[in-house]
């Protein structure tokens, strides 16, 4: 192994690159799992505002819709690296305000949360439109049927709305995930410790700029295959008992 | 029902209360960019440098619960005002300009600003010999209100969001110079990946841009703070601790006058 | 179209209303005093701003015909390289990608002395042209996959149709294939080309001075936080406005 790395000159690659000090792999697994922690809380609560915000969209009334249609278009027109930046300062200083004007003192939000709490606001905006979409390509029929019945709202969304959307809205979804693991990337602009920053800093205190900066992209690359063959058995899974796509008669 | 009721509440519950804490901890603002031999992390992701062991003997000094808090350079001042921080210690020099805004400690160290350029470059620290050359500086600094005010007619100015990166850049030759202070660029230049440059010398001085020191930076009013951490320097350099510290690092005083 | 119908029902009029008031106290109690001093600089920006947007979507466009075409009707010679360069494009993000040719290739000009003697170099330099490059690959990137479906779907009785009269197979791909290539992808364009408008503030961290640096300008100058950003928000929603007007009016012309 070490004679194949000398022959291709990537010895010192592989050092630098060494899980344990002096090499720097571990800080960037760590900031790798950062961006994840971050990735998927963001998308966990986009998914929750997607779908309050869906549900806005299409039996909310005229406020309600009203205002959702100007946080989603707001959101999909300004630069995700801006909103960020709006999101985090206004964010932060509201919730310390609030918290003070309660009587709590201060509120000491870590990294990880500022994250999520940033993204999921961007994410949301996303997935209330992929969200919006799947529910109406529900026929209506199945709704209007467990509504003849008596079922209640909730119930309805648990057992037929989410179930019988979730094929149409994967390959949505499966589209934001993606999203957001890359948006992490926008925080070392910020300053939080995330993949990025993490090979930012590795590359600077060491100079090996082109090394760290091609093994955090393989990171990336290999966590966005993973999430397809990953998303691809859902999608699979959602569609169970449908007619397949491909075979259908187009 | 109660189960979509008891999720977001759960969800609620872990995006703010987990990382939530009411602590008393004073959180101590560092550039999250390396900046040898101040502050930069190592390999296993703590910090070092002689800023970072000040930082520690200072707030062991003041009885303070300290913690290092990262945060993008650029970004520090409205960090600080916005509660995200307590106080910076980040090489922060005290200037006018910022005063405005942030309160600051007595300084706890001085460094010159100083220009560097390739060896072979016929580049001193004055703006005629700088006329046409492209200046590299990092961002938020004194160093870039100083460029501009004194280069930036007759040179152009690059702005850079790390010291790192435009050292990167003098060293890839896309900058002619770069104007920074002069202990980190003495460490740069006697780096292998500095052994290009050279030190070319100090800028003429102006107080009023390039400050009376390095101080730590607290919000105004927080007097209380402030004063806690100036009894902190006081007292390492009181007791030695300051120049054992140092002397580790550096061999030549760097307390301001 | 919004029509001004829509506009005069009683709970707009009172959002409306409520926007109009929330603009005004922006308007009185936030600092705009600094526009002045900054608005040279800004309008550079801004321009700048559009500039690596329109010639990076142009470029881009014309670098995603032969992806798009190389994986649908490619050699698997062809295909699989332009499937890897839109699988790694797409895969990563676009921060890194900026970094790694900036930095990453700035890193390796110390080890080539002759570069800086090049004619190349005063480009080299300039931290511009990475910008555009980047830009560039990433739009490909993205617009290559929508290209191959787009090529894909094109009605194949037609082509067949062309070759069965003896045209050339260059002026049936010009005539034919790439126009209807285009109109399948129109209603997808004004989208990407406004994703493409969000990814250019990255490029103001390898120097180049934009919309987005200027704000990061005044704020670091200033210290004020909010305004500047609030106005760079609302520059892009401008401008995003005036890409979907654009496109919409490009559409209404191409003949279904």
């Amino acid at each position: 192994m070490d004679a194949i790395l000398e022959t291709l000159g990537l010895a010192q690659s592989a050092e630098l690159l060494a899980f344990s000090p002096p090499g720097w792999g571990g800080n960037l697994l760590r900031g790798l799992a950062n961006s994840m922690k971050i990735a998927s809380g963001a998308f966990g609560m986009g998914l929750l505002i997607g779908l309050f915000g869906a549900y806005g969209k299409l039996y909310g009334g005229v406020v309600v819709r009203d205002l959702l249609a100007i946080y989603t278009t707001v959101i999909r027109a300004v630069p995700e690296l801006v909103l960020i930046l709006i999101l985090y300062y206004v964010g932060t200083d509201l919730l310390n305000k609030a918290s003070l004007a309660m009587g709590y003192g201060r509120v000491e939000i870590s990294g990880v949360v500022a994250g999520i709490w940033v993204l999921g606001i961007v994410q949301g905006a996303y997935a209330t439109e992929v969200l919006r979409g799947a529910i109406q390509a529900v026929p209506a029929g199945q709704i209007e049927a467990a509504r003849a019945f008596g079922m209640p709202p909730l119930t309805l969304m648990r057992r037929v709305t989410i179930p019988a959307m979730m094929s149409f809205a994967v390959p949505g979804l499966a589209n934001l995930w993606l999203i957001a693991t890359k948006d992490t990337a926008l925080l070392a602009i910020v300053g939080f410790s995330e993949l990025t920053l993490e090979t930012r800093q590795a590359a600077s205190s060491t100079r090996a700029y082109f090394t760290f900066f091609l093994a955090a992209g393989a990171l990336y690359l290999i966590v966005t295959l993973l999430s397809g063959v990953v998303f691809g058995r859902v999608e699979k899974w959602a569609r169970r008992g449908q007619p397949s796509l491909r075979e259908g008669g187009r | 029902m109660t189960l979509t009721r008891n999720l977001i509440a759960t969800a609620l519950f872990t995006a703010f209360a987990s990382g939530s804490v009411m602590a008393q901890d004073v959180r101590i603002g560092i550039a999250s960019e390396p900046y040898p031999p101040f502050a930069s992390p190592d390999a296993s992701g703590n910090w070092v440098g002689w800023e970072v062991e000040i930082i520690d003997a200072v707030c062991t000094a003041a009885n303070l619960d300290c913690v290092l808090t990262p945060v993008a350079w650029d970004g520090i001042i409205p960090s600080l005002t916005g509660q995200q921080i307590d106080a910076i210690m980040a090489s922060m020099s005290i200037t006018e300009e910022r005063q405005k805004t942030i309160d600051f400690s007595n300084p706890y160290y001085n460094t010159p600003a100083v220009i560097v350029a390739d060896k072979s470059a016929e580049i001193d620290a004055t703006p005629q010999s700088l006329a046409g050359k492209i200046i590299g500086i990092q961002g938020s600094t004194i160093h870039q209100a100083y460029a501009d005010t004194y280069f930036g007619d007759a040179a152009e100015i690059r702005v850079y969001q790390t010291q790192d990166e435009a050292n990167q850049d003098l060293v890839s030759g896309r900058i002619d110079a770069t104007q920074a202070d002069s202990i980190a660029m003495a460490d740069f230049v006697a780096s292998d990946a500095g052994s290009c440059c050279e030190i070319k010398g100090n800028v003429a001085n102006d107080e009023a841009i390039l400050g009376q020191g390095v101080g730590a930076g607290v919000r105004k009013g927080d007097d209380a703070l402030r004063d806690q951490i100036n009894a902190g320097i006081a007292e390492i350099l009181e007791n030695g601790v300051y120049d054992e510290i140092t002397a580790r690092y550096f061999n030549t005083s760097i307390m301001a006058e | 179209m919004i029509h001004w119908r829509d506009l005069m029902q009683p709970h707009r009029i009172v959002l409306m209303l409520l926007f109009a008031a929330l603009v005004l106290w922006c308007a009185i109690s936030l600092r705009w005093d600094w526009i002045p001093q900054y608005a040279p600089l800004a309008l550079e920006g801004l321009w700048r701003t559009v500039w690596i947007l329109v010639v990076t979507t142009v470029l881009g466009f014309m670098l995603a015909i032969p992806l798009g075409l190389a994986q649908a009707v490619g050699p698997w010679y062809l295909s699989i390289p332009a499937r890897t360069f839109c699988t790694v494009i797409r895969g990563t993000p676009l921060l890194l990608q900026i970094w790694l040719l900036y930095y990453g290739l700035g890193s390796l000009f110390p080890q080539i002395p002759w570069i800086r003697s090049s004619e190349l170099w005063p480009y080299l330099r300039q931290a511009w042209p990475y910008a555009v490059l980047a830009l560039t690959l990433s739009y490909a990137g993205y617009e290559g996959e929508i290209m191959r479906g787009a090529f894909a779907s094109v009605n194949k009785g037609q082509l067949e149709a062309a070759s069965a009269f003896g045209m050339p197979r260059l002026t049936r791909f010009r005539r034919i294939w790439l126009p209807q290539a285009i109109r399948n992808v129109l209603p997808t364009l004004g989208g990407e080309t406004i994703l493409q408008l969000k990814a250019t503030p990255l490029v103001a961290t390898i120097t180049v001075v934009e919309i987005y640096a200027v704000s990061s300008r005044v704020r670091s100058d200033t210290f004020i936080v909010y305004e500047p950003l609030l106005l760079l928000a609302i520059s892009y929603m401008s401008i995003a406005g005036l890409i979907t007007l654009a496109f919409r009016q490009i559409e209404k012309r191409v003949p279904r």
